[in-house]
C-alpha cells in the first residue's frame, strides 16, 4: 500500500469514525435515519442542498468534460445560475403549500396537490429511477480514485465494489446524521483543493491563464467554442434550459426545500447561491490544463483526467490529499442519494400501497432497500461506457419530466388535470428511457423534423412531448361541468 | 407588483440567446474564452441582479409569514 492510498483510506474511516459518533444516544426511528428528526439548523441544511455544487460530477465529470468535449463543459456553469434565479419564485409557494399541509415528501406534494396517490406513487418511483444513474456517477468516481491512487494496484472493477461497499455500509450505520458532519469537512477540503489545482496547474505547465487557452486554441482550433452542430450552441441552449428546470425537481432537492425555517431563506440564496457556481471555473481550468499535457484519453477515460494530472504533477501524500477530497465529494452526496432512493420505495411505494403498515417496518425496509439500490447502481457501473456528465443529464431528463406538473399546480387555477399530469410524466420518462436504451437519435423518431433537431438535448424534446400529451389529456377528462369563463387562456 | 422584478430576465436572455452571438475564443477577457467570459460575467451580474432584486421586492419588507417572525 503506498502513501497515497493510505491517506484515501484513513480519510474513509475517519467519515465512518465521524458518522458513527454523531448517532450516539439517538434511536434510529425512520425519521432520524432520514430527516434527522428535522433538527438540522440552516448551515447544516445548506451544507446539505449545496452538494449538488461539490459532487464528484463537478470533480471529475466536469474537468473531464472540460478536457475531452471542450466548450460543452461551459453549461455546467450556466445552469445553476439560471436555476437559482428561478428558485426566487419557485420555491417559496412550494415551501408554503407543504408548511400548511404538513408534507414531507416530493411524493406527497404531488399526491396532495392532485389529490391521487397514483401520481404520488408515479413521481416516486421516477425520482429513484433518475436516482440510480447519479448514484451510478458517484460509485465510478470512487472507482476512478481509488484504482489510480493505488497505481493500478488495485483493479477499477474492485476499486467500484469497495467504493460502493463503504457508501451502503455508511449508509446503513449512520443515515444522514453522518452525512450531515462529513458534509462540512468535505465542503472545505473540496474548496481548497479545486482552487490550488485550478491556478497551480496552467500556472505550472502553461505559465498562465491566457497562455494555456493560446495554447490550447492552436493545437486544437474550435474546441473551446460550440461546434456548427452537434454539442452545439442549440445544444448548449437545450441543455441549460433542461438542467435549470430540473435543478429542484430532484427528490432530495425538493424535500429539502421543506426543511427550511422561513420562506425569505430562499430568495437570499437566490443572490448567493451564483457565485457558488464560480468554483466549477477552476476545475475546468484543471481539465483543461490536461489537454496537452497528458493527451489521449478517450471515451469515458476523459473522466480520469484530473486525478491522471495530479498524479503525474505531485507527490504520492499531495495525491493522498486530493484523492481524500474526491472520496468525501463521492461518500457524501453519494450516501445522501443512496438514502433518498431508499426512503422513497419504502416510505412513498410500498407504504402507499400497504398505509397499514407500521413505522418500525417501513425503517426496516428502508434499511434492508440500501444494499438492494447499491447492487442495482454498481451493476450499471459496471457495465460502464459513459461518462460521469452523461449520466448526471440522463437523471435530469428523467427528473424535469416533473417540471410541468409541478409548475400547472402552483397556479392559483390549476390547468392540468390528474390524468393529464400522470400522462405527460409517463410520456415524457417513456420518451427518454426509448431514446437512450436504443440509442435513437430524435429525428430517426420523427423524420418531418429537421436535421437541426438531432443538437437538441433529448431530455428537452421529451419534454416538449410531456406538455402535449398533458395538455390534451386534462382537455379531454376536465370536468363538464367547469364554466368556460375560468379556464385558463 | 415590482417592475423590478423583469431584471430577472436579463442573466436568462443573456446565457440562453446571447451565447449564440458570442461564440469565439478571441479576443481573450480576463484570460479566458470569449464565450466562456461571457457566460461567468452572466453569472456574476445575475447574483448582483437578484441582490438588487432582494433589495428593492416589496415582499422582503414584509414580517415573514405567521408566529415564527423575526431572522434566524
Amino acid at each position: 500500500m503506498n502513501g497515497a492510498l493510505v491517506i484515501i483510506a484513513l480519510t474513509a474511516v475517519m467519515a465512518l469514525g465521524l458518522g458513527l459518533a454523531a448517532r450516539r444516544g439517538l434511536r434510529m426511528t425512520l425519521e432520524q435515519w432520514t430527516v434527522a428528526g428535522r433538527g438540522f439548523g440552516g448551515l447544516l441544511v445548506f451544507l446539505l442542498t449545496a452538494g449538488e455544487i461539490y459532487t464528484t460530477f463537478t470533480f471529475l465529470g466536469g474537468s473531464g468534460y472540460a478536457y475531452g468535449r471542450g466548450a460543452p463543459a461551459y453549461y455546467i456553469l450556466a445552469y445553476g445560475s439560471l436555476a437559482y434565479i428561478l428558485s426566487y419564485w419557485l420555491l417559496p409557494p412550494i415551501w408554503r403549500y407543504a408548511k400548511q399541509e404538513r408534507l414531507v415528501s416530493q411524493s406527497h406534494f404531488f399526491a396532495k396537490k392532485y389529490d391521487s396517490p397514483g401520481l404520488g406513487i408515479l413521481v416516486a418511483i421516477v425520482g429513484v429511477v433518475a436516482l440510480v444513474p447519479y448514484l451510478d456517477l458517484q460509485f465510478k468516481g470512487l472507482g476512478i480514485i481509488v484504482s489510480l491512487a493505488s497505481y493500478g494496484s488495485i483493479s477499477s472493477t474492485a476499486a467500484i465494489w469497495i467504493g460502493a461497499a463503504t457508501v451502503t455500509i455508511y449508509v446503513i450505520i449512520s443515515g444522514v446524521h453522518g452525512v450531515a458532519w462529513n458534509a462540512a469537512v468535505k465542503d472545505i477540503l473540496i474548496l481548497a483543493v479545486v482552487v490550488f489545482l485550478g491556478t497551480y496547474l496552467p500556472l505550472h505547465y502553461y505559465g498562465g491563464f491566457g497562455e494555456m487557452f493560446h495554447a490550447i486554441d492552436a493545437a486544437k482550433p474550435g474546441f473551446l467554442t460550440f461546434k456548427p452542430s452537434g454539442q452545439g450552441v442549440l445544444w448548449f441552449q437545450s441543455t441549460v434550459a433542461l438542467t435549470a428546470l430540473g435543478f429542484f425537481m430532484w427528490p432530495h432537492a425538493f424535500a429539502a426545500v421543506f426543511t427550511a425555517k422561513h420562506e425569505r431563506t430562499f430568495r437570499r440564496n437566490a443572490m448567493i447561491l451564483p457565485l457558488y457556481q464560480l468554483i466549477l471555473l477552476f476545475v475546468f481550468f484543471c481539465g483543461f490544463a490536461a489537454i496537452l499535457t497528458l493527451p489521449g484519453l478517450t471515451g469515458d477515460n476523459m473522466d480520469l483526467s484530473l486525478f491522471k494530472l495530479a498524479i503525474q504533477s505531485f507527490d504520492p501524500w499531495f495525491v493522498g490529499v486530493v484523492g481524500a477530497a474526491g472520496v468525501l465529494t463521492a461518500l457524501v452526496p453519494g450516501s445522501l442519494i443512496l438514502l433518498s432512493a431508499a426512503t422513497l420505495l419504502a416510505n412513498d411505494v410500498l407504504r402507499a400501497l400497504a398505509p397499514r403498515m407500521t413505522e418500525d417496518r417501513v425503517t426496516l425496509i428502508a434499511r434492508g432497500l440500501v444494499p438492494v439500490i447499491a447492487l442495482v447502481a454498481v451493476y450499471f457501473t459496471l457495465q460502464g461506457g459513459q461518462t460521469i456528465v452523461a449520466l448526471l443529464l440522463m437523471g435530469y431528463s428523467f427528473v424535469t419530466q416533473l417540471f410541468p406538473a409541478l409548475i400547472c399546480s402552483l397556479m392559483a387555477r390549476n390547468p392540468m388535470t390528474k390524468q393529464g399530469a400522470t400522462a405527460g410524466i409517463v410520456v415524457g420518462v417513456a420518451a427518454v428511457a426509448y431514446i437512450t436504451l436504443t440509442h435513437s437519435t430524435f429525428v430517426s423518431l420523427f423524420p418531418f423534423l429537421p436535421s437541426q433537431a438531432n443538437d437538441v438535448n433529448v431530455g428537452f424534446a421529451a419534454l416538449a412531448l410531456n406538455v402535449l400529451a398533458a395538455a390534451a389529456v386534462s382537455l379531454a377528462t376536465r370536468p363538464a361541468a367547469v364554466p368556460a369563463a375560468s379556464r385558463p387562456g | 407588483m415590482s417592475g423590478v422584478r423583469w431584471l430577472a430576465i436579463l442573466p436568462v436572455l443573456g446565457i440562453l440567446i446571447g451565447t449564440a452571438f458570442v461564440n469565439q475564443v478571441e479576443p481573450l477577457v480576463f484570460g479566458l474564452p470569449l464565450v466562456l467570459a461571457w457566460i461567468v460575467g452572466w453569472v456574476v451580474v445575475g447574483a448582483v441582479l437578484m441582490a438588487i432584486i432582494y433589495a428593492l421586492d416589496p415582499i422582503n419588507a414584509e414580517p415573514d409569514s405567521g408566529h415564527e417572525g423575526g431572522r434566524r
